[in-house]
This record gives structure tokens, C-alpha cells and sequence, in this order.
């Protein structure tokens, strides 16, 4: 394998890993958030990694990170529209208290 | 005469039932009353012009296929399609099968016609002023009216299965009224017998009519009771199969009896009419005395020629008329309830007419046990619908059904009393009254055929002047009821008491009626003449015997009727339990049926077959309850089940790889 593409690979899993570690360490919802954002911006890293190693004649992999983005920043938008609400509701940001939706 | 008439005669009381039964909470009593009395009235005279037109004028009618066709040719009466549509049609291998609806007039129907229309008339004008004030008064009304259409055109039916529709209708019409007070728990009860019992039979009879239709690939009467025509079928094709030591055409009829069994409630299947009582007393009056329950004489008598070609299933009649004649006539004798006296009186009336057609051939005077039959149906009719209206005046005085609430009440209500003393000799066959006509016909056929029979029945006549008497004395003499004092009986208004004195009067005369010119088996005509010294004086010689002893021991209240029942204490404690038909269906049907049969069948229901079902839901349940903590309402928890899953699904594929 390419040594180089592992040399931008590396950066990428460890803010994947850095990302799931937050998404189920943190308590505020809103850190809880910026760690998925953390995930799909490693995602989106890794499409432009893969592109441009191993089909440089080819444009998709730009594109779609892209979009990926596009459709992230919508998303972003309404998760903390929910979690605005939900402050509205409980007069809480934890995870831990937010526990209605079950049995 | 064209179909517009015929048409009228059924479509009138069909559109007065759905007038009534759809708007008649809107209207006032009076209005609903009038409407349907009206509505009746115009029925009952266009059926006199066509009654009137076929058996006295000789013009010809326009038939189903637009030709013209004479009511009588070379002396003989024709039966006449006025119309036949087809409703259903089936389209076989061996032909094509359909159902039709028509109007067929011969003798019997326009008979029946006439009959009909005017026993409803008069009920529904009596109706009036019995059921005044009742809550459902219109709903009375519709019911009245719907079974006058059902009956009408069970009388008319053109085929088989025809007939079969009307004779269901007749029976919903028959539950609907039985079940009019359905506050009252035992009419609630007889409602459901008459009609449980009655649609038993009707079973056997659909089982007849298909076995039947099934070798002559037809429904139609004429089709099938013309000469030559199934005969020639059964000769070749159903005699051939024999089925437990009885050919095909004897089952199939005997089946189609058993319907008539049903309805005209002969044993073992009569234990539905003494409670169908239950119903409000013009009721009684026109379908439990007069027009329904001669359902299954009427089927006999239309599919005669057929019967005919099978004397065993004419045989089969005659036994369980006789039978049922006598034990009615016994039962009668011991009935408290004065509606139970008449019930069971019907009954065994009706079982006169059955034997007597059942003994009819032929050969013996021309087929005359049939037109004694028919002519007997008719004159019972009237008398029989005039002591039920009488019946009920009484019941309407005296606020009871048991005779021993009246007594002395000839000179409270003298209309009735009279009515009701003309509507007695009727029946008892007392020259000159209409009932000594017919039954003297009657009794001459049976003479004819055998003289066993013959003294039988003339017995059986005999009961019944003594039971009718016995219920005469007691009602309107005997010992005064105390009661009269604080509540003085008197006689019914003019709308109660108009149909008894017509119908006392129609009882005077209708003897004197041509009937045998009118209505016989082949359509010829017949003289009747009066067999005086072989049967009609020894009978009526029975019959004032029986009077002479009813008015011995009931005249005045004495302890002889209850010497009498000592004398043999168990014939009579049986004749007033009916002789324990009802304890032995309850026996069957409760012990051996519910208890037996049915509780097996329902232990297999609740535990095979629920149990089955039942099984998925407690498995899905239990499992549901068993794995609901995973899920825990916290994200974090989810998240980590699904990056451990991730994880092992990776670990997976990379192993099935390298």
C-alpha cells in the first residue's frame, strides 16, 4: 500500500475514534454533536484520501465529500434546532436525564 | 286481464311495509292505521277482481309470452303464467338452470288469493282497535303488511324455489310478529322456537327441492306436474336409484313435506305453534290459524300430480295427519290457556286437510279428497281466523288468557258470544254452518279410501265439537267470574267487532259455495253431493253427541269434569303436558345435544383451536417482555450496542475473507 495515503489515513481514523470516543463519553448534547461532527468530517477526509490515491483521473469522490458537507451543515442546523427544544422542554442539555423514550 | 293487476296484488303490501316500516315513527297511530287498513282493503279487491275474472268470466289472460290463453278450455280450469322473469340463471354441463319470479294464477292461488287478502283485511282492521296505544304500533303495521306480501307470493310462485324464498319470508314475518312484545321474555322464546324449528324443516324441504330439480333440470310447476312430463324423467332416470329402500322421487318428496311438516306443525315438528301464541292475538288470528300455517297444505296441493305418481309419500302424509289430528284433538281437550284450546285446534284442522289429501286419488270420486281439502282450507279460514278474533275480544275484556279469569260472559258481551257460538258450530261441523261442508267432504274420501281412516277421523271430528264446546261453556257460561264487579267485561268497539260478525256471516254461507265447480286436483269440474245417510248423519250424529256431552258436564259449574279426570289421572296430567313433546326436545337438545355433542366440539374449539392461537401471542408477548431492557431510553447505551455489533460484524467478515 501507498505510504503516503497512510500518512493522511492515520489523522483520519484517529478523528473518527476521537469522534465515537465523544459521541459516547460526553454527557451535553451539544458536545455529543460536535463529536459526530468529528466522525463525518473523517468520513468526508477519507473519500478525498481514497480519490485522489487511487482514481486520480476521477472526480466522485471530490463531489461527494461535497455534498456530504452541504448535507452535514443542514443537519447540524436541525439537530440543535432539537436540542434547543428540548432545553425548551427540560431545562437540561444531559443525555443522562433525557431518558423518556423507552418501554 | 293483463299483468297489471297481478302485479298490484304484490306490490302494494310490499310498498306499504317499507312506507310504514321507513317513515311510520313520523306518523301518528291513527295515520299509520289508516295507511295500511287502505292499503289492504285495495289488495283485497283487486284480488276479488282477479279471483272474480278467472273463476267466473270466460275471457283469457295475456300470458308470459304475450299470447292469449282462456281460462278454461274444454271444461278444464288451465293454470296460467301471467308472468315469469328470470331472476337467476346457472349454466350447467347438463343444461342451463334458472330461477324465476313470476305470478302463476290456477284454482289454488286465486283461492288462496282471495283467502289471504281478506283474512288480512279484516286483521288489519281488527288490529285497530286491539293494538290501539300500543308502543309499535306502526312497526305492527309494517310486520302485518310484509307478510301479507311473503304470503301473497308464496301463493303465486310460478316455481319451486320461488315458493322456497316466500316460505322463508312468511317465516321471518312469522318470528318478527310472534317477537312483537320483545320486552317479554317468553315471546322473546317462542319467536325463536317457531323460527328454529320451522327452519329445520325448511332444510329438508331445500334438501327435496334440490334432489328433485337435480333430475328434472326444472323448478317450474307446471313444467313438473304436467301430465307426462317428470314422469317420463323418473322412469328413466330416477327410478333407477334407490337410496335405504325408497326411490329418489319418494325421498325428494317426502323431503319437501317435511318442510310443509315444519309450517304446518305437524308432529313431531308442531311444538312451535301452541307458544307461537306468544304473538298479539290478530296475529294468531291470520298466520298461525289462518294463512301461514296452511303453507304446507298448499305445497302438497300444488305439487299434487307429483305425489300422486308416488303413493308411498301420499301414504307417509295421511299416517302423520292422522296421528297429529288425534293428539291435538286430545291435547286440546285439557288446555287451560283458551289461545292454546285454538293453537292446538288449528293443528289438528290442519291435519284434517292433510289426511284428506293424502287419501285423495283419482279413482276415489274424482280426486275429491283433494277439492274437500282446499274447500276445507278455506271454510277453516274464515271460522278459524273469526274465534281467534273472538279470542281476542275476550282477552281484550278480561285482561287473561285462561278461561278460568271468564265464565259466564255471554251477557257482557253478546257479539262475541254469538260470533263466537257460530265460529264454534263451524268447526264442529253442525249443518247448515260452512264447516259441516268440508268436512263432510272430507269424510267422504276418507271413506272412500279406507274406513278405517274414515272412522278414525269421524272421531277426531267428534273431539272437536266436544273441545270446542268445552271452551264455549267454559268461557261463556260455567260460573261467573267474581271479578266482573270491580271490572265490568263488555264488548269490543266497531273495529273489533265488524270482522267477527263478516266473518260469522261469511262462516253462515260459505258452505253453500260451488266449491267443487271451482277448485279441483285436474281442473275439472266436480259435483258435490252430499253423502247423507253413509256419512254426513253418522257424523253429525258424532258431532251433537260430543256438544250434548260438552254441555253436560260444562254448562253449569258442577264437579263432574273433574270426576271425569280422575278416572284415568295420568291420561290427563300427559294430554295437559302436551304429552311431554316439549320435555323431550328439551331432553334431546340440552342432554344430548348441547351436553353431548356440543360440549366436545367446544372443548376442541377453546383449547385446540385458541389455544393454537393463543400460543403465538403468549410466545411474542413473553419474548417482547424478556428483551425490552435493551431498550433503555439513553443514546449513549444504544450507541455503544451498535459500535460493539459494527465491531463483531467487522471481526466477521474479515475472518470469512482472509
Amino acid at each position: 500500500m501507498n505510504l503516503d495515503m497512510l500518512m493522511y489515513l492515520i489523522p483520519s481514523l484517529i478523528m473518527f475514534a476521537c469522534g465515537v470516543f465523544g459521541f459516547i463519553t460526553r454527557r451535553n448534547l451539544i458536545a455529543i454533536l460536535i463529536s459526530l461532527e468529528l466522525m463525518l468530517n473523517a468520513v468526508d477526509l477519507n473519500f478525498v484520501i481514497f480519490n485522489r490515491f487511487l482514481f486520480p483521473g476521477e472526480l466522485e469522490g471530490m463531489f461527494f465529500t461535497l455534498f456530504s458537507i452541504g448535507i452535514a451543515a443542514a443537519e447540524t442546523a436541525l439537530a440543535i434546532a432539537i436540542i434547543i427544544n428540548i432545553f425548551r422542554a427540560v431545562k437540561n442539555v444531559d443525555v443522562k436525564e433525557i431518558t423518556k423514550l423507552k418501554f | 286481464m293483463d299483468i297489471t293487476l297481478p302485479i298490484l296484488i304484490l306490490a302494494i303490501p310490499i310498498a306499504m311495509f317499507l312506507i310504514l316500516g321507513l317513515t311510520g315513527m313520523k306518523m301518528s297511530h291513527k295515520m299509520a292505521g289508516v295507511l295500511g287498513i287502505c292499503g289492504m282493503g285495495t289488495t283485497m279487491v283487486l284480488s276479488y277482481i282477479v279471483a272474480y275474472t278467472y273463476f267466473f268470466s270466460s275471457g283469457s289472460a295475456i300470458t308470459a309470452d304475450g299470447m292469449s290463453m282462456p281460462f278454461i278450455v274444454d271444461g278444464v280450469r288451465q293454470q296460467i303464467q301471467m308472468f315469469d322473469v328470470t331472476w337467476l340463471s346457472w349454466a350447467f354441463e347438463r343444461g342451463t338452470l334458472t330461477v324465476n319470479l313470476g305470478f302463476l294464477l290456477d284454482p289454488i292461488s286465486a283461492m288462496m288469493l282471495v283467502v289471504i287478502t281478506t283474512i288480512s283485511f279484516f286483521v288489519h282492521l281488527y288490529s285497530w282497535g286491539y293494538m290501539e296505544g300500543e308502543k309499535g304500533f306502526q312497526r305492527f303495521y309494517a310486520f302485518l303488511s310484509l307478510f301479507s306480501f311473503s304470503m301473497l307470493g308464496l301463493v303465486v310462485a310460478t316455481n319451486i324455489f320461488q315458493m322456497y324464498i316466500f316460505w322463508e319470508l312468511v317465516g321471518v314475518s312469522s318470528y318478527l310478529l310472534i317477537g312483537f312484545y320483545y320486552k317479554l321474555q317468553s315471546a322473546v322464546a317462542a319467536s325463536k322456537k317457531a323460527f328454529i324449528v320451522t327452519r329445520f324443516a325448511d332444510l329438508g324441504m331445500l334438501i327435496g327441492i334440490l334432489i328433485l330439480s337435480y333430475y328434472t333440470k326444472t323448478f317450474n310447476f307446471i313444467d313438473l306436474t304436467q301430465a307426462g312430463g317428470p314422469e317420463e324423467v323418473f322412469n328413466t332416470i330416477g327410478s333407477g336409484s334407490v337410496f335405504m329402500g325408497c326411490s329418489v322421487l319418494t325421498w325428494a318428496l317426502v323431503l319437501i313435506f317435511t318442510g310443509g311438516m315444519g309450517k304446518s306443525a305437524m308432529m313431531p315438528l308442531h311444538i312451535w305453534l301452541p307458544d307461537a301464541m306468544e304473538g298479539p292475538t290478530p296475529v294468531s288470528a291470520l298466520i298461525h290459524a289462518a294463512t301461514m300455517v296452511v303453507a304446507g297444505v298448499y305445497l302438497v296441493a300444488r305439487m299434487f300430480p307429483l305425489y300422486l305418481m308416488e303413493p308411498a309419500s301420499l301414504d307417509f302424509i295421511t299416517g302423520i295427519g292422522a296421528i297429529t289430528a288425534l293428539y291435538a284433538a286430545v291435547v286440546a281437550c285439557t288446555q287451560i290457556d283458551i289461545k292454546r284450546v285454538l293453537a292446538f285446534s288449528t293443528i289438528s284442522q290442519i291435519a284434517f286437510m292433510m289426511v284428506s289429501l293424502g287419501v285423495a286419488r283419482p279413482e276415489i270420486h274424482e280426486g275429491l279428497g283433494y277439492m274437500a281439502s282446499m274447500f276445507h282450507l278455506f271454510t277453516h279460514a274464515m271460522f278459524k281466523a273469526l274465534l281467534f278474533l273472538g279470542a281476542g275480544a275476550l282477552i281484550h275484556a278480561v285482561h287473561s288468557n285462561d278461561y278460568t279469569a271468564m265464565g259466564g260472559l255471554r251477557k257482557y258481551m253478546p257479539i262475541t258470544h254469538w260470533t263466537f257460538l257460530i265460529g264454534c258450530l263451524a268447526i264442529a261441523g253442525i249443518w247448515p254452518f260452512s264447516g259441516f261442508f268440508s268436512k263432510d267432504e272430507m269424510l267422504s274420501a276418507m271413506y272412500g279410501y279406507s274406513t278405517f281412516w274414515g272412522i278414525w277421523m269421524t272421531a277426531v271430528a267428534g273431539l272437536t265439537a266436544f273441545y270446542m264446546f268445552r271452551l264455549y261453556y267454559l268461557i261463556f257460561w260455567w260460573d261467573e267470574n267474581p271479578h266482573y264487579k270491580h271490572h265490568t267485561p263488555h264488548d269490543a268497539p266497531w273495529q273489533m267487532s265488524l270482522p267477527l260478525i263478516i266473518l260469522a256471516a261469511v262462516s253462515c254461507v260459505a258452505g253453500f259455495i260451488p266449491f267443487g265447480e271451482l277448485v279441483t286436483w285436474n281442473g275439472e269440474p266436480y259435483h258435490i253431493h252430499i253423502d247423507w245417510v253413509g256419512v254426513a248423519i253418522p257424523s253429525l250424529c258424532v258431532a251433537a253427541a260430543a256438544i250434548l256431552l260438552a254441555t253436560i258436564m260444562y254448562r253449569k259449574k258442577n264437579s263432574l269434569p273433574d270426576k271425569v279426570a280422575a278416572i284415568w289421572p295420568g291420561l290427563w296430567t300427559a294430554a295437559h303436558h302436551r304429552f311431554y313433546w316439549d320435555e323431550i326436545y328439551m331432553f334431546i337438545t340440552h342432554k344430548i345435544i348441547f351436553n353431548g355433542i356440543c360440549s366436545a366440539i367446544a372443548w376442541f374449539d377453546r383449547h385446540i383451536i385458541d389455544g393454537t392461537m393463543d400460543m403465538f401471542a403468549k410466545v411474542t408477548q413473553k419474548t417482547s417482555y424478556a428483551i425490552r431492557g435493551f431498550q433503555s431510553g439513553s443514546i449513549q447505551a444504544y450507541v455503544w450496542w451498535y459500535f460493539l455489533g459494527a465491531v463483531a460484524l467487522a471481526a466477521v467478515t474479515a475472518w470469512a475473507i482472509l
